[in-house]
């Protein structure tokens, strides 16, 4: 390991009633891969900020590359190579690659005029350095979430880079993807540049870095090697609470079918697919991203027609062409993209949990009945213990995990069937990650009949007593999760 | 739960205490400058009788704009409506120059069909062929424009019974001019939809996001054509009150009103974006416009060439002062001093 690149001595920061960070000691040397860990509102995007020069510490000192510095500004933490990859990447869709490349050399050299030669010259070597194979004529907004991390990547090795913070670099990318990333994170590691990683997702800390820090409201609560860190200690540090992960075991799973898929084809997508849900089970649909696994989502709530096959519920054939028919199936849907598919982010909570059985609530002509909203607000947020003092507060005030159960609660209040959920867990930190498990599974208990569509292969194993892999638009494997184990499961998978 | 009351729940929202305080001012400086020629009973009731045309087509703009959508059309509806009725009322008017009994409501009753069936119109073009609200109703505006100019020829239609303009123009209890109640009227029956029905919360939602709403199992399409016929009805009665006002109907009448309604809405604290958005705040801000213009008047140097600019003025304004008590709310972003930022070794 190289010399002491980044030196954080005593950082501390506050806003507005809230200790952001409290006398934190955080260092790194040239060439290490570090990984920055902590629940959502532990203080790690603060010091990612304080580190990249966007917040001024209010006390405390930073040294970068033997130089100190009360406070940076965003302008000096570039020249001096820091680099921050934030979750969006800050790529511009509707440009070319080349132009996403080229933009910012292009400015920082202050060019007046368009040279398209050089421009590609630029584009081209530094997708260079990391290997990276993309046609550089391409919208960027056509390209994958991974093709757009990698041009994120390529465009931050522009500039003498020596350390890049990558915020929660993994989250929307498939294992394939991720195993390509650290590829190219262990390829800069060797060109000596540190490599600052931000997730809370053990099993990426566990194969790529060498050193950790965990933060918990603010104060660093663990750091050190890798090695000696297991599970049980991660999921303590993270949260100060101990988890026993329990496999759920369906109590009572009934013998007819709740809801049956029979023959569904959808061009391109769903290649013939035919499965069973029993009420009482969990059922686990994983795949590749480009599998089918989310279309075959959209299909079973209405959101996509299908050309061919039949959808039967309680034996009954019924038709699922819109999503209001779906919910009046009494099927809800728990979407990928909470922020902006299951929620209305800026309006207030007590609204996002009655919007779907909002029609319930009126009385003659629509008008709405105060009181039993109200009730029923209060219900579901007692019934999954929302966090938040005022059920008027806006939706968007809540952390990860109480949106998810806001979703949730939206759903459950329409006394549903079936609860299809397309990656139930993204994005949400392991405490509420645990409980929404243990919702679910309670739930199952009572007898909804729950589908978890999710390629977090331990979530699954952990939540569904059955699991239908998926590629290429087809189910290739029906599997019993008590007697499997990832392994397996990826081989399907690839 | 909390419950503020009434009065103090509307102060709470920081714009509308705003507006007020603006309205105040203003007040103040034309009481201390132009006292007698403002503060008369006789003036308030011109500027009573004057906003309700702008005021009920605002409204119309503020629902569609609360749902995240625009509505062009209402001048062109408006004049539509009022160029109908006005046929209507000359073919009805008898040689004593009179109307027969009820024919008031009746023409009423039809500028609210018709306005629904415009709007109805705009919703179809919205949600079924998935036009652009803006440029949906800025086509569906022409159109009707165009409708107007080919029955008229572009000309006034006018010598109907002044029954009808004496009626609109009177005052209950020869203190509120009926102009007013009309606008009141409306404005009540929009305030309840909004806050009171399952309709209100449902536009709010589908405004903050049309693919939440979706994936809601929202009736998306319905609650947009609902809401373009809500604000054609509105604009029809605008309409009404501008045949009643001008005692004749004209293609070209109100044909600044289109931007001054955006204008309103805008100032009056709804998002343009969509999900926000409060009634008494365009009802405060009509009230403001108004009296900033009859206030303006009333200075004889002050061309009224200059009104465009003043209003422009006040708009950004507001908006800015809109940017600066938004980006207080949440957490303090660093100030960055210029100087003492770096010691080297």
């Amino acid at each position: 390991m190289g010399e002491k690149l980044l030196n954080a001595l005593n950082i501390d920061k506050s806003f507005v009633g809230v200790h952001a960070l409290n006398q934190v000691n955080f260092s790194l040397s040239s060439g290490e891969i570090h990984c920055l860990a902590g629940e959502n509102g532990s203080g790690k995007s603060t010091l990612i900020k304080v580190i990249s020069g966007v917040y001024a510490p209010d006390s405390g000192e930073i040294e970068f590359n033997g130089r100190h510095y009360q406070k940076m500004t965003p302008i000096e933490a570039i020249n001096q190579g820091i680099q921050v990859i934030y979750q969006d990447f800050s790529v511009f869709p509707n440009l070319t690659v080349m132009e996403n490349l080229a933009l910012n050399s292009e400015l920082a050299d202050k060019r007046k005029w368009v040279n398209w030669k050089r421009i590609r010259e630029i584009a081209e070597e530094s997708v260079k350095k990391i290997n990276f194979k993309v046609d550089l004529d391409a919208l960027v907004g056509s390209l994958s979430v991974a093709e757009k991390q990698m041009i994120a990547i390529s465009r931050a090795l522009m500039f003498n880079t020596k350390l890049i913070i990558m915020d929660e670099p993994t989250t929307s990318l498939t294992k394939k993807e991720v195993h390509r990333l650290f590829e190219i994170i262990l390829k800069l590691k060797e060109q000596g540049i540190a490599i600052l990683f931000v997730s809370h997702k053990l099993d990426e800390v566990f194969e790529i870095s060498e050193r950790f820090t965990i933060l918990r409201n603010g104060e660093i609560v663990g750091t050190g090697s890798t090695k000696e860190l297991d599970q049980k200690k991660f999921s303590y540090y993270m949260t100060g609470r101990e988890f026993n992960p329990s496999h759920f075991i369906p109590e009572h799973i009934e013998k007819d079918a709740l809801f049956e898929a029979r023959n569904i084809s959808l061009e391109k997508h769903l290649r013939n697919i035919s499965f069973e849900l029993h009420k009482g089970e969990i059922l686990g649909i994983t795949g590749l991203l480009d599998s089918g696994r989310s279309e075959l989502a959209l299909a079973m709530f209405g959101a996509k027609q299908i050309d061919e096959g039949q959808w039967y519920k309680n034996g009954e054939p019924v038709r699922l062409d819109s999503v209001r028919d779906a919910i009046g199936q009494n099927i809800g849907y728990v979407p990928e993209d909470r922020l902006s598919e299951g929620l209305f982010l800026p309006q207030s909570i007590g609204d996002n949990i009655i919007i779907s059985e909002i029609d319930k609530l009126t009385k003659l002509f629509g008008v709405m009945d105060k009181d039993k909203k109200e009730k029923e607000i209060d219900h579901w947020m007692k019934e999954l213990s929302v966090a938040s003092p005022l059920a008027s507060n806006a939706c968007q005030t809540l952390s990860g995990g109480n949106q998810q159960r806001v979703v949730l609660a939206k759903w459950l209040a329409c006394n549903l069937d079936i609860l299809i959920l397309n990656g139930p867990t993204v994005g949400v930190d392991i405490g509420s990650k645990h409980d929404i498990h243990a919702i679910l599974q309670n739930l199952a208990r009572q007898g909804l009949g729950i589908i978890i569509i999710s390629d977090d292969l331990p979530e699954v194993l952990e939540n569904c007593s059955r699991l239908l892999v998926m590629k290429n638009g087809e189910i290739v494997a029906n599997i019993n999760t008590s007697t499997s184990d990832e392994k397996t499961i990826y081989s399907y998978m690839l | 739960m909390k419950k503020t009351p009434k009065l103090l729940s509307f102060t709470d929202d920081l714009h509308i205490r705003r507006l007020t305080v603006i309205i105040f001012g203003w007040m103040i400086f034309i009481a201390l400058t132009k006292f007698s020629k403002f503060y008369s009973l006789l003036n308030f009731q011109t500027m009573a009788s004057q906003f309700p045309e702008f005021g009920l087509m605002s409204l119309g703009v503020m629902v569609t704009m609360i749902t995240g959508g625009i509505d062009l059309s209402v001048v062109g509806i408006a004049n539509l409506t009022s160029i109908l009725n006005a046929f209507i009322l000359l073919r009805f008017t008898d040689e004593m120059g009179s109307l027969p009994p009820g024919m008031i409501l009746l023409v009423f009753a039809l500028a609210v069909l018709i306005g629904a069936l415009a709007g109805i119109f705009n919703g179809l073009l919205i949600s079924k062929f998935h036009i652009p609200p803006i440029l949906a109703t800025m086509g569906s505006g022409e159109l009707f424009t165009g409708i107007c100019l080919a029955m008229t020829n572009g000309n006034a239609v006018s010598k109907f019974s002044r029954d009808y303009a004496q009626t609109i123009n009177a005052k209950m209890f020869s203190i509120i001019p009926v102009q007013l109640i009309i606008f009141a009227v409306m404005a009540l029956i929009i305030w309840f939809l909004l806050s009171k029905t399952s309709y209100g919360t449902k536009i709010y939602l589908l405004g903050t996001s049309s693919k939440a709403a979706y994936f809601s199992g929202l009736k998306v399409d319905t609650l947009i054509i609902k809401t373009y016929m809500l604000s054609g009805m509105a604009a029809a009665l605008g309409g009404m009150i501008m045949l009643a006002n001008y005692n004749s109907a004209r293609a070209d009448y109100g044909t600044v009103y289109t931007l001054q309604c955006v204008l309103i809405v805008v100032l009056g604290g709804v998002n343009p974006i969509g999900g926000k958005g409060k009634i008494s705040g365009v009802v405060l801000a009509i009230i403001l416009l108004r009296m900033l213009e009859t206030g303006i008047n009333r200075f004889p140097k002050i061309s009224s060439y200059y009104i465009s600019l003043i209003w422009g003025g006040v708009l950004i304004l507001v908006m800015v002062l809109n940017y600066f008590s938004e980006k207080k709310v949440p957490a303090k972003v660093t100030e960055v001093p210029k100087d003492g930022t770096e010691k080297k070794d």
